[in-house]
């Protein structure tokens, strides 16, 4: 019996080793640990055995029981690993073909633009404040200090809008954003409990303003402008200084360095253009600076007496200043946009890109 | 405007600054130098990654290399005819030297030249421009044979040097020219190109930009030196009757007019001007033309006040035998003047005219008469300076589309007192370059005198609006410097505005011009950097900024792409859309009274017209879905108030258009991104729209919205059968659907079908929001799905209200999930198969569902006449 045995293990574990499949393995198991297996036929005779031989019979027959199935658990762990890295293969993906995009939307560049712009004046304080877009010459240029027919009006072409016996008043189309001092500051003017004693403004004017100008890739009939405006008591020109240098930097990154330039707006007096060191060239000439190392960004000033007076705030007492920009002039340079058309071209090949 | 540094040394000493030094510092303070152009001088060599400063152009000339030299003989070359050859003396050797200048041609074979021609010789290896190139090109002089004589050098033509663009002959220098010194030494020079802005005309002179550098560097304007000479040199001649004898004036409007003075020279000769003239009248962009005029554009570069020379023989045989009577007055409307660039005007009433009795002679302060200008034939010259109403002038040139130098200046103001300086300058120059003698005293009608105000300044004043602690003897030094006349009393420093300048007002604004002044002359570079000390007033946000702010992110969310279009359009392309608009109108828009081209005539009344015009332009885009939010803009005969804007109480506010703000979606093409296994998307249909505007809705957090089809009056460019309104707690906020076929075919379109939406973000942003959220039930929910068969004409909506009504309190949730229509239903038929949850506080039992399932089919049943498909 126990040669038996020895030569039943040693067939069972023969056939095993060259079995390379479940369905194999599977059949294995019927043929030699099955119901019907030699094996089992061993067990089956147990009763035939003497007393003697029924515990040397019976633990032989239980260690070639236990052989038998580990060894059959063995070889299924390695036919299993054997599958897996047969269908791993199988599965190898071509990892350069593209990937399945889906369909997304964006913000217009000039939106994100003034969210960057404006997101930055709200945490400096200054809260936004819209108005229309179509104006009165009073309100976008005489209350501003633009009499009728003054020089300083060939600085800004008109658009103007249809409308019947407004004499020195016509209609016409923003010229900037500017009409919205006036009625801010009148907003908070006629509020005031005390007519002399009107609250403090800070606020950002952002919106579409319009020039009369034919469109080519330099120059466009509509662009954004945002406005800063700060009035109150002991503001100063070396305040405008600082609140600019903030912006700057935040805008332009903390190395920015700028520089104060003279020059003439009639809503402020005194007025400054803002440079800004190149941010292409770092300030040593391009194209893009026209060599000058540097870039015309912002426009501002001391708030002129007249225009105080026009929103109800008495310039003796009171005092602010006003600064402007262009977020499209701001996009072009940062991103190295020529043509200014492409804004309101709105050619998605474009618009994606942002 | 050009200005050559040369004629600035003439009133400061510039020593120890280059051109780039003077170019910052006048920059700096408000006189933008745009372009920096050399014409001799040497020019800065900027290292690779070394700061540039300025554009420059042009050329420096090398002072060993280019020279002064003399010619001494003009010989005729052996194989050309229009050639010369030269004989040349450069300082250190003779030379010989070939041209073909034209303007020493005549001298050929003539033998030893009498008085030698001094001229600008550029000896071997000059670089040069190429004076018969076509624009400016450099090069440098080469060896060469030319027709069979050697040629190295050559005698320079303005153009090769840098000077002006024209060729015409070579440069013919004053006899007085040293021989040998280096040209640049001599003659070298550099132009700046300022830019000036509108309250700066003062410094559109050379006599304003030295002041200007006088002040900026702390030197003294010698501007006295000019005017020195007239008395001295040139002392009027006593033997001739003075001028007020020969000729009056009358002044009829001072307001149009505040002064008139003329002067008078005789026998001039009118002939070139000195090189040395010249050379500054090409630098600063002026052509030369003879002694006489130049002298008046000389003076007028030179002061800022513009003249005008009249012939005075002419003048005087107008007048006859009286006396010459000048008259300034408004134009007759109709009235005609040949002006002297030779067109006949048509004048109205708001131009003036300078006449004599027989009628006018020229349009004041903008261009002379062509009867009296001064000709070849010219012996005396009646000189005129004046001063006119800036703002007159200015429409004057506008009006007759006539800007010069003269109207330039006068359009935005010269000070009257520049009118009597300017005729004595102008009067010295001309008898210095045309001889000729200054007749005694000047006609001089000054009947409206500028204030020229007093300002008060105190050192409270400067760090009030400045920031910065000037003491009074520092603020009057700084405004001293530009030739304020200003007093210290105590701590207040009382400043006389300089009787040049126009642009210093009274009282509270004069302050502000004075203190612009100081805060220039201080520098603003050198002014502190600081923060507002003034407190922060109140935040109160913006919420319609912000609710659109919040608007674009959830449609950008939902895969839409934001456009930005114009507000000017025309009637021609809103019409495309057959007239239909969110709130029907007539046809009645806000018109731009000056369009820059008919497309863009009026202001848009239809946002998604302007999206559909972009959506067609990206066509050919696989799919388009992309949205605008804006104004839209409505007439507004005489209503002041505006649905988009606080209404105002200033007068004429009234008439102003109502700009409602609206939001337009366009959607068209493939609902899917193709990729290399996604091919054959199905296309965006309306319920693609609907969906995201479902979407968007309730991110707008509204609860209360209905669905209808759409009456078709109100949208008449939509798909009769997928066209359905928006309502919002019963009120319709937007209307949505698909293109009809007729509208689409307007525009170039592909094949699949185009969704559109329009709101009125007015409307829309006035619903109140739903208050609170649902709380996640604890309890495990009952799924159950359900189908009946209705009508075909039984909209799904109804059913559903009807399950939900039923179901109210148990069932949470109906989605529809299959729409079929088949003959085995029954024709006219369809079947809407519904998946329902069921859920309540407790664990609901299946009993319990199935009692309230059978509830729902019933009410079914009798309302719509369904029956449950088995
Ligand atoms: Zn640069």
């Amino acid at each position: 019996m126990l040669d038996k045995l020895n030569e039943i293990e040693k067939a069972a574990l023969e056939s095993l080793s060259s079995i390379s499949d479940q369905a194999a393995l599977d059949a294995w198991r019927v043929a030699n640990v099955g119901r019907s297996s030699p094996l089992m036929g061993i067990f089956s005779e147990f009763g035939k055995l003497s007393k003697e031989q029924k515990p040397v019979v019976g633990s032989a027959a239980n260690r070639v029981k236990a052989a038998l199935e580990s060894a059959e658990e063995g070889k299924s762990k390695e036919l299993k690993i054997a599958t897996l890295a047969k269908s791993l293969a199988e599965e190898k993906l071509d990892v350069t073909l593209p990937g399945r995009t889906v369909k997304v939307g964006k913000l217009h560049p000039t939106t994100q633009q003034l969210r960057r712009v404006l997101d930055i004046l709200a945490e400096m304080g200054f809260q936004v404040y819209t108005s229309r877009e179509v104006e009165t010459d009073e309100m976008n240029f005489q209350m501003l200090n633009f009499p009728p027919h003054h020089p300083a009006r060939d600085m800004q072409d008109t658009f103007f809008v249809e409308a019947d016996n407004r004499g020195d008043n016509p209609i016409l189309m923003r010229t900037h954003t500017s009409p919205g001092q006036i009625r801010a500051m009148r907003d908070a003017s006629r509020a005031a409990t005390d007519p002399l004693n009107p609250p403090s403004i800070r606020i950002a004017l952002p919106g579409m303003c319009f020039r009369y100008e034919q469109i080519t890739a330099r120059s466009e009939i509509q662009f954004n402008q945002v406005e800063g405006l700060a009035v109150g008591r002991n503001i100063t020109f070396a305040d405008l200084k600082g609140t600019l240098a903030d912006f700057v930097r935040r805008m332009f990154g903390e190395g920015a360095r700028l520089r104060f330039r003279a020059s003439y707006f009639p809503f402020t007096e005194p007025s400054a253009e803002v440079d800004v060191e190149c941010f292409v060239c770092g300030g040593v000439g391009c194209q893009v600076c026209k060599n000058s190392g540097w870039l015309e960004i912002l426009g501002c000033g001391m708030v002129h007496p007249v225009v105080l007076q026009n929103g109800g705030y008495d310039p003796k007492v009171y005092s602010g200043f006003a600064f402007g920009m262009g977020p499209e002039r701001q996009l072009m340079l940062r991103n190295k946009i020529n043509d200014i058309r492409y804004f309101w071209g709105n050619d998605v090949r474009f618009l994606e890109q942002f | 405007m050009k200005i050559p540094i040369s004629w600035l040394k003439d009133f400061v000493d510039l020593d120890g600054l280059s051109v780039e030094d003077m170019a910052r510092k006048l920059t700096l303070a408000g006189l933008e130098v745009d372009e920096i152009l050399y014409a001799g001088l040497e020019m800065p060599v900027y290292k690779e990654g070394e700061k540039h400063e300025f554009k420059t152009s042009g050329i420096a000339w090398d002072k060993e290399k280019i020279v002064v030299a003399e010619i001494r003989e003009v010989k005729a070359h052996p194989n050309a005819d229009k050639l010369t050859l030269l004989d040349l003396f450069d300082g250190q050797q003779e030379q010989v030297v070939l041209t073909g200048a034209p303007n020493i041609f005549h001298l050929k074979g003539t033998g030893m030249l009498e008085k030698p021609i001094k001229v600008a010789y550029a000896k071997e290896g000059s670089t040069l421009y190429d004076g018969h190139a076509e624009g400016l090109q450099l090069m440098t002089l080469k060896r060469a044979k030319i027709r069979g004589v050697e040629s190295y050098s050559m005698v320079c033509s303005e153009k090769e040097l840098g000077i002006a663009e024209e060729h015409d002959g070579i440069i013919i220098l004053e006899d007085e020219a040293p021989v040998g010194r280096p040209l640049a030494d001599y003659m070298g020079d550099a132009v700046l190109n300022i830019s000036i802005l509108p309250n700066m005309a003062r410094n559109a002179s050379v006599i304003g930009i030295a002041r200007e550098l006088a002040a900026l560097t702390g030197r003294e304007l010698r501007k006295h030196a000019q005017a020195d000479r007239y008395t001295s040199k040139h002392a009027q001649a006593d033997t001739l009757k003075p001028v007020n004898e020969l000729v009056e004036i009358e002044i009829t409007d001072p307001e149009l007019n505040p002064r008139f003075v003329v002067g008078l020279i005789r026998d001039v000769e009118i002939k070139p001007s000195p090189y040395a003239i010249q050379r500054r009248l090409k630098l600063a962009g002026q052509r030369p033309i003879n002694s006489v005029v130049d002298a008046t554009n000389y003076a007028m570069l030179e002061l800022g006040e513009p003249l005008h020379a009249f012939d005075y023989d002419v003048l005087k045989e107008r007048a006859g035998k009286k006396k010459i009577k000048i008259i300034t007055r408004a134009a007759k409307d109709g009235e005609k003047l040949t002006t002297l660039d030779g067109s006949q005007r048509t004048l109205t009433s708001m131009n003036v005219l300078v006449c004599d009795e027989k009628g006018p002679l020229s349009l004041a302060g903008v261009m002379g008469g062509s009867e009296s200008e001064v000709t070849d034939k010219t012996k005396n010259v009646l000189l005129e300076g004046a001063a006119w109403n800036f703002i007159n002038i200015r429409r004057t040139a506008k009006q007759h589309n006539l800007p010069s130098e003269a109207s330039f200046r006068f359009s935005r103001g010269v000070h009257p007192a520049l009118a009597e300086q300017g005729v004595k300058r102008g009067l010295q120059y001309m008898a210095e370059w045309a001889g000729g003698t200054i007749a005694p005293g000047l006609v001089d009608e000054y009947p409206l005198k500028p204030k020229d105000p007093t300002i008060t300044v105190t050192p409270h004043d400067v760090k009030r609006l400045l920031g910065i602690d000037l003491t009074a003897k520092k603020i009057s030094e700084l405004l001293t410097r530009l030739e304020f006349k200003c007093t210290i009393d105590k701590d207040k420093v009382k400043s006389k505005t300089p009787p040049h300048r126009m642009d210093i007002a009274k009282g509270v604004v004069g302050l502000a011009d004075v203190l612009e002044e100081i805060a220039r002359g201080y520098g603003y570079d050198n002014i502190p950097v600081t923060t507002m000390a003034d407190a922060l007033p109140p935040q109160v946000g913006n919420p319609v900024h912000e609710w659109e702010e919040h608007l674009r992110d959830l449609l950008v969310a939902l895969g839409l792409q934001e456009v930005v279009t114009h507000r000017m359009t025309s009637p021609e392309r809103e019409g495309r859309l057959l007239g239909s608009r969110l709130r029907p109108e007539p046809n009645n828009y806000v018109r731009i009274a000056n369009p820059t081209a008919p497309e863009r005539s009026v202001l848009r009344k239809s946002l998604l017209t302007s999206v559909l015009e972009i959506a067609e332009k990206n066509a050919r885009a696989e799919s388009i879905a992309m949205f605008e939010v804006g104004p839209i803009f409505e007439p507004n005969g005489n209503d002041t108030s505006t649905s988009s804007h606080r209404p105002d109480v200033l007068l004429g506010e009234r008439g102003l258009p109502n700009e409602p703000r609206e939001l337009a979606i366009v959607m068209t093409g493939a609902r899917l991104a193709s990729a290399w296994d996604v091919k054959d998307s199905p296309a965006f249909d309306f319920f693609d729209m609907k969906g995201r505007l479902e979407l968007l809705l309730s991110g707008l957090r509204l609860t209360d919205i209905s669905y209808a089809a759409a009456r078709e009056a109100s949208t008449p460019y939509l798909h009769p059968g997928k066209a359905a309104e928006v309502k919002v707690n019963g009120q319709v906020v937007g209307l949505f659907g698909e293109l009809h076929p007729l509208v689409k075919e307007k525009f170039e379109f592909g094949e699949s079908a185009v969704s559109v939406a329009e709101f009125d973000l007015d409307l829309l942003r006035r619903l109140n929001p739903t208050y609170g959220i649902k709380s996640v039930p604890e309890t495990p929910p009952i799924y159950e799905d359900i189908a009946v068969i209705v009508d075909d004409s039984v909209e799904a909506s109804a059913v559903e209200s009807l399950i939900r009504q039923t179901g109210a309190g148990t069932v949470t949730a109906v989605r529809l999930f299959d729409v079929y229509k088949d003959e085995k239903i029954g024709v006219g038929k369809k079947s809407l198969a519904y998946s329902l949850t069921y859920q309540s506080d407790k664990t609901m039992t299946d009993a319990e569902a199935a009692a309230i399932r059978n509830k729902i089919v019933k009410r079914l049943e009798h309302a719509v006449g369904a029956k449950l498909r088995s």
